[in-house]
């Protein structure tokens, strides 16, 4: 004990002796840790060069299959060559822009929703620019007016159709898991039974059960001529089926909240909604922030399971390039260490955000 | 507001303008635990009631009952008039005219001093913010807090944190205000900052029922003294009479333990 009471030695001498220092200090402390540190070293040597090799020093971004052929390493040209198969799936070639427009918007209202965090000026504006930015998505995505051709759905695919379906599903999702973990914890046993049942019953299936069963069997229970739309089945899956996994993620956090601030909300002679509202849930979401965003991640990824009822999402599409000319399709490496990396900066970029937001909310708080 | 109607414990007299609680042959029980055994009680406007007993006797239930925190199975409380039962809307008539302090103060971390004390009376008082942030400030000046109004709870020491929760309970403006063991939780030195307060209270002529084990709060400002076990009210006097001249055995053993220091 007294050694860690002692003060930290002053930072003296040159950067060389620093970093000496530090190295001695933090890589090769003791001989146990030494071994970790030169056993990751020669892992690492062992690990990067031939990756850095394939990947950069010989691949080609010649969008032919000749180039590839002529390179040992990785042929960036099949995603280049396929850049707007797999970005934008088999929606019709000449308007491609509308939906590159759409998924820029998406993002632009996505980026401002989450910046309110930081720049409060933005609270206001969230409900604005979802009013406005889910028709302008909406017609940009269908057309059919202001002289845009229409587009049905079932051509919609690659990456708008990724982030529609993840967007859409995390702002129904949320309320809906929300009133079920509520439904939980109900006095009212009709209300309490029912949540239970459909939060043990969805999450007892995988996702892939419940999409078939939105794509073929619900339509059996429709009358003849009604028909519900796939995409729209697919997203209503999608839903009901993160909706189940977020109830019991709220579930936690709305355990974790002490009692006593029910029964302070309650001695005030606040009503259950504005307790709620107002004292319950904004400490309770705040603790699960991380499994949230876990949930969401999830999601996000669970969407390329839409692909077994036909429609092209953005893993989809990019096996639709391989498949789209058999010279091709030998770079499937390629073309899924693509779709990886796109997936991974999303969904990295969802982990940092929500550990930025936990850091956020917690300023001033708690001390 | 319901009218007291005729029940199974027979004839009952109606609540008298003078008493603004009346409690009437109640009972709870835990389970099969018996927990309040046919508490009768009347609390007249403007009186000072210390409850106290060991731990376990109900009186922390006993007062939690009065703003239905916890619920009883039989017998029947009047707050203000107003039957406290199952009916919803008589429960939140009660709610905004009877607050509570708690031993843990149970005061909204996420919100500064002052949303914690302008929360009820926006919601439930339809108070415009500006008027309530008056009214806040105002009693922060009486509970000698008013500099951290902008603090959170978390940052300030138990003493001042159950100030704050008094505060808050005093913007609801209430008529009726329990305490529930409210120096319990707070370090030696801050309970007399705490006592001071509630003493003032006092003072102003606030009805107010206490559970504490503060015997020089109660020798200082109660009317009534109740000492409470098992369950049942076993005596129940003025301070004068009850300090020096306990009857029941068990109040004289409780006396003898917690005076004896």
């Amino acid at each position: 004990m007294s050694e860690n009471a002692k003060l930290p030695p002053m930072a003296t001498g040159s950067f060389a002796e620093r970093a000496v220092a530090w190295s001695k200090k933090n890589l090769f402390d003791g001989w146990f840790n030494t071994i970790l540190t030169l056993g990751s070293i020669a892992f690492l040597l062992w690990l990067i060069p031939p990756i850095v090799e394939w990947a950069i020093v010989n691949a080609t971004l010649s969008p032919t299959i000749e180039g590839c052929a002529e390179v040992t390493g990785a042929c960036w040209g099949f995603v280049n060559a396929n850049l707007r198969l797999i970005l934008f799936g088999t929606y019709p070639f000449d308007e491609q822009w509308r939906p590159l427009l759409a998924m820029i918007v998406l993002m632009g209202i996505i980026c401002g929703s989450l910046g309110a965090v930081k720049y409060p000026g933005l609270r206001k504006a969230i409900i604005p620019m979802w009013v406005i930015g889910v028709p302008v998505i909406s017609v940009l995505m269908w057309g059919g007016v202001f002289g845009l051709t229409y587009v049905q759905n079932s051509y919609w695919g690659g990456l708008p159709l990724t982030l529609i379906l993840s967007s859409i599903g995390v702002i129904f999702a949320f309320p809906f898991g929300l009133l079920l973990a509520l439904g939980r914890q109900s006095h009212m046993p009709a209300i309490k039974t029912v949540s239970v049942v459909y939060i043990e019953v969805i999450r007892g299936v995988p996702l892939i059960t419940v999409l078939f069963m939105a794509s073929v069997m619900f339509p059996l229970f429709l009358p003849d001529g009604v028909t519900i739309d796939k995409l729209l089945r697919a997203q209503i899956g999608i839903i009901l089926f993160t909706a189940a996994y977020l109830a019991e993620v709220f579930r936690g956090g709305l355990q974790a909240v002490p009692r006593g601030q029910f029964e302070a909300g309650d001695s005030l002679a606040l009503s259950y909604w504005q307790s709620m509202r107002l004292i319950i849930l904004p400490q309770a979401l705040r603790l699960v922030i991380p499994p949230t965003v876990n949930s969401f991640i999830s999601m996000f990824k669970d969407t390329t399971l839409v692909v077994i009822i036909g429609l092209f999402d953005f893993l989809g599409t990019v096996k639709l390039a391989l498949r789209s000319d058999p010279a091709w399709t030998k770079y499937y490496v390629e073309g899924y260490a693509f779709a990886a990396a796109i997936f991974f900066l999303i969904c990295f970029s969802m982990a940092k955000y929500s550990a930025y937001l936990e850091k956020e909310l917690r300023k001033g708080e708690r001390r | 507001m319901t009218v007291a109607t005729e029940t199974t414990t027979g004839a009952v007299p109606p609540p008298s303008k003078e008493d603004v609680i009346v409690v009437n042959k109640m009972n709870k029980w835990y389970g099969n635990f018996h927990v309040l055994q046919d508490i009768d009680l009347s609390v007249r406007k403007g009186e000072r009631i210390v409850i106290c007993g060991p731990s376990g006797s109900g009186k922390s239930t006993l007062i939690r009952t009065m703003n239905r925190l916890e619920t009883y199975q039989s017998g029947e409380i009047y707050v203000d008039g107003i039957l406290l039962g199952d009916d919803v809307k008589n429960i939140e008539a009660v709610r905004r005219e009877v607050c509570m302090v708690f031993q843990h103060f149970n005061l909204f971390p996420h919100m500064t001093v002052l949303e914690n004390l302008t929360l009820a009376p926006i919601w439930v008082r339809k108070m415009p913010k500006k008027e309530a942030n008056d009214l806040a400030m105002h009693y922060l000046e009486r509970v000698r807090i008013a500099e951290q109004a902008h603090k959170y709870p978390g940052q300030l020491s138990g003493g001042q944190q159950q100030r704050v929760a008094i505060a808050r309970s005093l913007c609801m403006q209430p008529k009726i205000m329990l305490f529930d063991e409210p120096t319990s939780a707070l370090d030696p030195e801050m309970v007399k900052e705490v006592l001071d307060v509630m003493v003032e209270l006092a003072k102003e002529g606030m009805t107010m029922l206490c559970v504490t084990h503060e015997m020089g709060f109660a020798k200082e400002v109660a009317d009534r003294v109740i000492f409470m076990d098992a369950g049942q009210i076993v005596e129940m006097a003025g301070p004068q009479e009850f300090f020096d001249n306990p009857k029941s055995d068990r109040t004289k053993l409780f006396l003898s333990q917690i005076l004896s220091h």
